[in-house]
């Protein structure tokens, strides 16, 4: 067919087509003699309206708009993990390759590297029938991630050929499957995916294992679920980007996948720096063996961010497919919407709240639905956990994007200003975040660490509930007058909050802590809160107990026992008995 | 051939609307003929069929329908660069006015840039020795990095660049590689010719380019200024490899020239009549700083802006520091005081200096120095509004101590002279100094072996 489609209008990243004929909606088009990305977002009789994800410096009027005939889609395959994408999964390294240091328009790179050799095992021979999300054939993708090629979900038939174990290319053929049509189809070592669409599994699974991040004030106070949402809201400043990194590093996900969503190009090249030097202490292999990372900076094309979250969780759903566990973090959230606000702008919709578009609401519900954990069609089990930064507006949390985050996340871990400030990190306020996934997972708590974890947890918040009451007071008159037994709630709430919530990701043990060293910690610190109750109870003095120490020990407690030396915190415990049973003779 | 198009079909704000023109691209640079001569830059930014819509540098003052001669010049707007613009003074838009005459371009470059491949960045970590205590010891600043000064109309924001880039310069080890790129965006005369005044004073200004939109400068020409000035400073630092410390003021001025654009434009406004691209587009100027890979150079900036009525959750400041790597917050009660400078340190932050300092870079308890301060100041704050009702009598004595410890750090950390210069070996002994006028069980950021070493209590 001829193209006649051109360019009629321009502004800012929106172009629009005159009387175009045989575009979709959400085709992807390429625009231009660059051949720019863009994808069809408005079709009406007289004109069809595009978004180009690159800058549109130079297009003129009469320039041709090509359409690929499909939406929008990202290539999977093999070669994903390790890499680093922008938002509409174009390899930033082979950018780098073709244009230089600054990244110049159209570039025109292929996803996925084509002529690397994979060592493929075929899992099938010739008479099986498979059916769509089933597995054909593996190959290690990276020493510790082995790579499961499946049939693309919309197809199902009977292997009619397979190609020997051996060393092939992205591209190449290793089986063919005839469908019910018979018509045959060539497997190769990748499939397309439009991003805006959800890949499908078997059945959906509730959240009933936890996300292990090593990091106390999540795992104890807020845990999140395998497949569970979180949205980390915080102003400038309050360590979102460091919360998301320590998530990254540290929590037991298979496959990490962090997006970059009109973050600062200087903390990317952090994030790949640290990466590739960390080593992963389940696997002893570095943490980019694990790792995907989509870089879509502030300065790079708004429409482009606005699609790189999508095109992030369909890399995620395709690594839950293949059976692993996938830990998403969207950093930030709140500059995809202002994204989309943008776009709405240009295409001069009716506002909504602060100019978001009405949409906003369904479409981070669309977002975070994508999450979950689910019996996947390769066989086994997957997840995708979803975790999104937020940053409001003025530090504002009644802004509609946390507010509407609010509603589709079910853990919230509200970032604080004034703990940011005396530099309390993580600065997640215990008063004001939550986590719904309590009922699912004290079962597997119970399970595996006792009884007792989930006890702990419910004194541990509850002295700091207390705590804030009384703080009320103690800003009116002051401390002193406090009576001992609420002298002493506060006194432990404070090594609670010194010693337990905050943790120093810089410290070598305390980076990541195991959930049987937070659980020794907290019973040992209520331990030492029940034995100084029994002193006040017999009104010896506090300040007895308090010269003796044992609470600025307990404090460093977290610096002082290394990880996996459980024996130490007995001697804790003894220390304690001594001086307390001293104390009351 | 060159097509003149003759006159305009409408006028509105700084944008005219022309009709009927072919060939034209999007963000292309027109030359306006108005028929007394005199000739007006104008920039496409909107395309619709055969109408155009163009932003007009110098405003639309004595155009009328009729008297104007249009010519596509067929290229977006570009810089003219050269080694021998070091020293130049260039108007809002990159012209120079200081009479030297045309600068001879060894290359042009489009003022938009184009973005950093974020692989091709070097994560940086040098640090700049600015000689000032609150900035070395609490908010370092790092090479390659963007950090701004949030300040008031009224406080000390300018003597504080002048000063970072005086002492800067001295401490580097290759001094002769610094230069600097001083962009005004609608500030007075005076304040332009300050840092002018200033810079001949100590020594720099024969490495300094400025561009100077002042505040009767045309609006539009404002929106320019700064990516004329990053477009210098990218040049210099990528292909020249110089060490290149970008000041940016106001960038309220900037940013409220942007959104008087946008509503002549007709836009949909945003928080405050804001654009809603105002993100975006600030991200466009502050993520122009940074160090590549096989370059030797660097762009670091210091944007400075006012905040509107000292509040910090207004757009500008706001958006700002979602970009910009920490922020130099200062305080206008501090000032009142008579401290200088007057750095808020509590909401101040530099988000680099973690890997920029401790062994080997600046002492190796610098960070559990800086954690303490930062925390025990903290602490001070809430002795402090404690105090406010019941009476600083009525303390405990521990909060007393907190407070005479505020006193000191306010006095002896954060004020410092205007010509003083700090090693950061001063600065830190000194952090430790005040810090042990607490009790030792005080500072529970730091870690014992460090305590043993330095606290002196």
């Amino acid at each position: 067919m001829e193209n006649n489609n051109v360019i009629y209008g321009i502004n800012g990243p929106v172009v629009t087509v005159k009387q175009a004929d045989c575009f979709e909606m959400m085709e992807m088009v390429h625009v231009g003699h660059q051949n720019l990305v863009g994808e069809v977002i408005a079709i009406t009789d007289d004109f069809t309206t595009i978004q180009v994800y690159e800058e549109t410096t130079g297009l003129k009027p009469g320039d041709p708009v090509t359409g690929t005939g499909a939406p929008m889609n990202v290539l999977l395959g093999p070669g994903i993990i390790d890499n680093i994408f922008d938002g509409i999964e174009r390899p930033l390294k082979a950018i780098e390759e073709q244009s230089g240091s600054f990244i110049n328009r159209g570039a025109a790179v292929s996803s996925l590297d084509e002529n690397k050799l994979w060592n493929v095992t075929i899992k099938v021979k010739v008479g099986d029938r498979l059916e769509g999300g089933q597995i054909y054939a593996t190959l290690p993708e990276t020493p510790i991630i082995e790579h499961r090629l499946m049939v693309h979900p919309e197809l199902s038939g009977v292997v009619t050929k397979v190609m020997p174990d051996g060393e092939y290319k992205l591209f190449d053929t290793v089986a063919v499957l005839k469908d019910d049509n018979g018509i045959e189809h060539n497997l190769t070592l990748c499939q397309k995916w439009p991003i805006r669409t959800s890949r499908p599994v078997k059945e959906r699974l509730a959240p009933s294992v936890p996300l292990i991040t090593g990091q106390r004030v999540i795992d104890t106070l807020f845990p999140i679920a395998k497949g569970g949402t979180a949205a980390i809201p915080g102003g400038f400043g309050t360590g979102k980007t460091m919360t998301q990194h320590q998530l990254a590093k540290w929590c037991d996900a298979d496959i990490i996948i962090y997006v970059g969503c009109g973050e600062r190009g200087n903390e990317m090249s952090q994030v790949l720096e640290e990466f590739s030097e960390l080593i992963d202490p389940k696997s002893q292999r570095p943490m980019t063996d694990r790792t995907v990372l989509i870089a879509n900076t502030s300065n790079m094309p708004v429409a482009a961010r606005e699609a790189s979250i999508y095109t992030g969780i369909t890399l995620g759903e395709y690594y839950r497919d293949m059976g692993y566990h996938v830990a998403m973090m969207a950093d930030s959230t709140s500059r995809w919407a202002e994204a989309l606000r943008e776009i709405s702008g240009r295409l001069e919709e009716m506002p909504a709240e602060e100019g978001f578009p009405a949409y906003l609401p369904s479409r981070l519900a669309e977002f975070y639905e994508r999450g979950g954990r689910a019996d996947v069609l390769s066989g086994g089990e997957g997840s995708v956990t979803l975790i999104g930064a937020v940053s409001p507006q003025g530090s504002d949390f009644s802004e509609p994007v946390t507010q509407n985050t609010k509603r589709f996340t079910r853990c919230f871990w509200a970032l604080d200003k004034s703990l940011a400030y005396s530099r309390h990190y993580p600065a997640i306020n215990w008063m004001e975040s939550y986590s719904e996934y309590f009922n699912d997972l004290d079962p597997w708590f119970k399970d595996n660490l006792g009884e007792d974890f989930v006890k702990y947890r419910s004194e541990i918040s509850a002295l700091l509930q207390e705590e804030s009451s009384l703080m009320e007071i103690v800003k009116l008159i002051g401390s002193d007058v406090l009576p001992d037994d609420q002298k002493l709630v506060i006194e432990t709430a404070r090594v609670i909050r010194v010693g337990f919530l905050q943790q120093n990701a810089f410290h070598a043990d305390d980076t990541f802590v195991p959930l049987e060293k937070q659980k020794l910690m907290m019973k040992t610190i209520l331990h030492l809160h029940k034995r100084t109750k029994e002193i006040v109870a017999n009104e010896i003095p506090l300040s007895k107990v308090i010269k003796l120490g044992l609470f600025d020990k307990l404090t460093k407690m977290k610096y002082d026992i290394p990880n996996g030396k459980p024996e130490i915190f007995d001697d804790y415990i003894k220390e304690i008995d001594e001086n307390i049973d001293s104390l009351l003779k | 051939m060159i097509i003149n198009y003759v006159g305009v079909k409408e006028i509105n704000g700084s944008l005219i609307v022309m009709d009927g023109v072919k060939g034209v691209s999007n963000e292309e640079i027109v030359d306006i003929r108005l028929d007394n001569g005199t000739t007006r830059q104008g920039r496409v930014v909107q395309i619709e069929g055969e109408r155009i819509v163009v932003q007009v540098f110098e405003g639309t003052k004595r155009i009328s329908l009729k008297n104007t001669k249009t010519v596509l010049t067929g290229h977006p707007m570009e810089m003219p660069l050269a080694p021998e613009i070091i020293g130049r003074v260039l108007d809002g838009a990159g012209r120079p006015i200081d009479g030297l005459g045309d600068i001879f371009p060894v290359k042009r470059a489009n003022i938009n840039g184009t973005p950093i491949n974020p692989v091709s960045r070097v994560y940086p970590k040098n640090y700049i020795n600015t000689g000032i205590s609150t900035i070395d010891i609490l908010m370092t600043l790092i090479r390659g990095q963007k950090l701004p000064i949030f300040s008031g109309t009224g406080m000390r924001h300018n003597d504080l660049a002048v000063q970072i880039v005086r002492q800067a310069k001295i401490s580097g080890a290759d001094s002769s590689n610094f230069g600097v790129v001083f962009a005004a965006m609608g500030v007075q005369k005076d304040v332009a010719e300050y840092f002018r005044k200033s810079f001949e004073e100590s020594g720099v200004l024969s490495r300094v380019v400025m561009l100077l939109n002042l505040s009767n400068d045309p609006i539009i020409e404002r929106t320019l200024t700064p990516r004329c000035a990053l477009t210098i400073a990218e040049y210099l630092a990528f292909e020249l490899d110089m060490h290149i410390l970008v000041i940016m003021t106001d960038m309220t001025s900037y940013a409220e020239a942007l959104r008087e654009f946008s509503s002549s434009k007709g836009e949909i406004p945003g928080r405050k009549g804001y654009p809603g691209y105002l993100y975006s587009d600030l991200a466009s100027l502050y993520e122009r700083a940074g160090m590549i890979k096989g370059h030797s150079g660097s762009v670091t900036q210091i944007p400075i802006l006012t905040m509107p009525n000292d509040d910090i959750t207004h757009p500008i400041p706001d958006l700002t520091g979602y970009i910009t790597e920490g922020q130099i917050v200062l305080d206008r009660s501090l000032q009142g005081q008579g401290l200088y400078p007057p750095v808020s340190v509590l909401p101040s932050l530099s988000r680099l200096m973690k890997d920029g300092i401790g062994k080997g870079y600046t002492r190796g308890d610098h960070q559990s120095l800086a954690n303490q301060l930062f925390a025990s100041y903290a602490k001070v704050i809430d002795a402090r509004s404690l105090a406010s009702v019941i009476g600083e009598e009525e303390l405990s004595p521990v909060d007393k101590k907190y407070i005479e410890f505020g006193r000191l750090f306010e006095s002896r950390f954060v004020n410092q002279g205007f010509n003083e210069n700090r090693s950061i070996e001063q600065s830190l002994d000194l952090g430790w100094e005040l810090l042990s006028t607490l009790p030792r069980g005080e500072l529970d950021r730091v870690d014992d072996a460090i305590l043993d070493k330095y606290y002196k209590g």
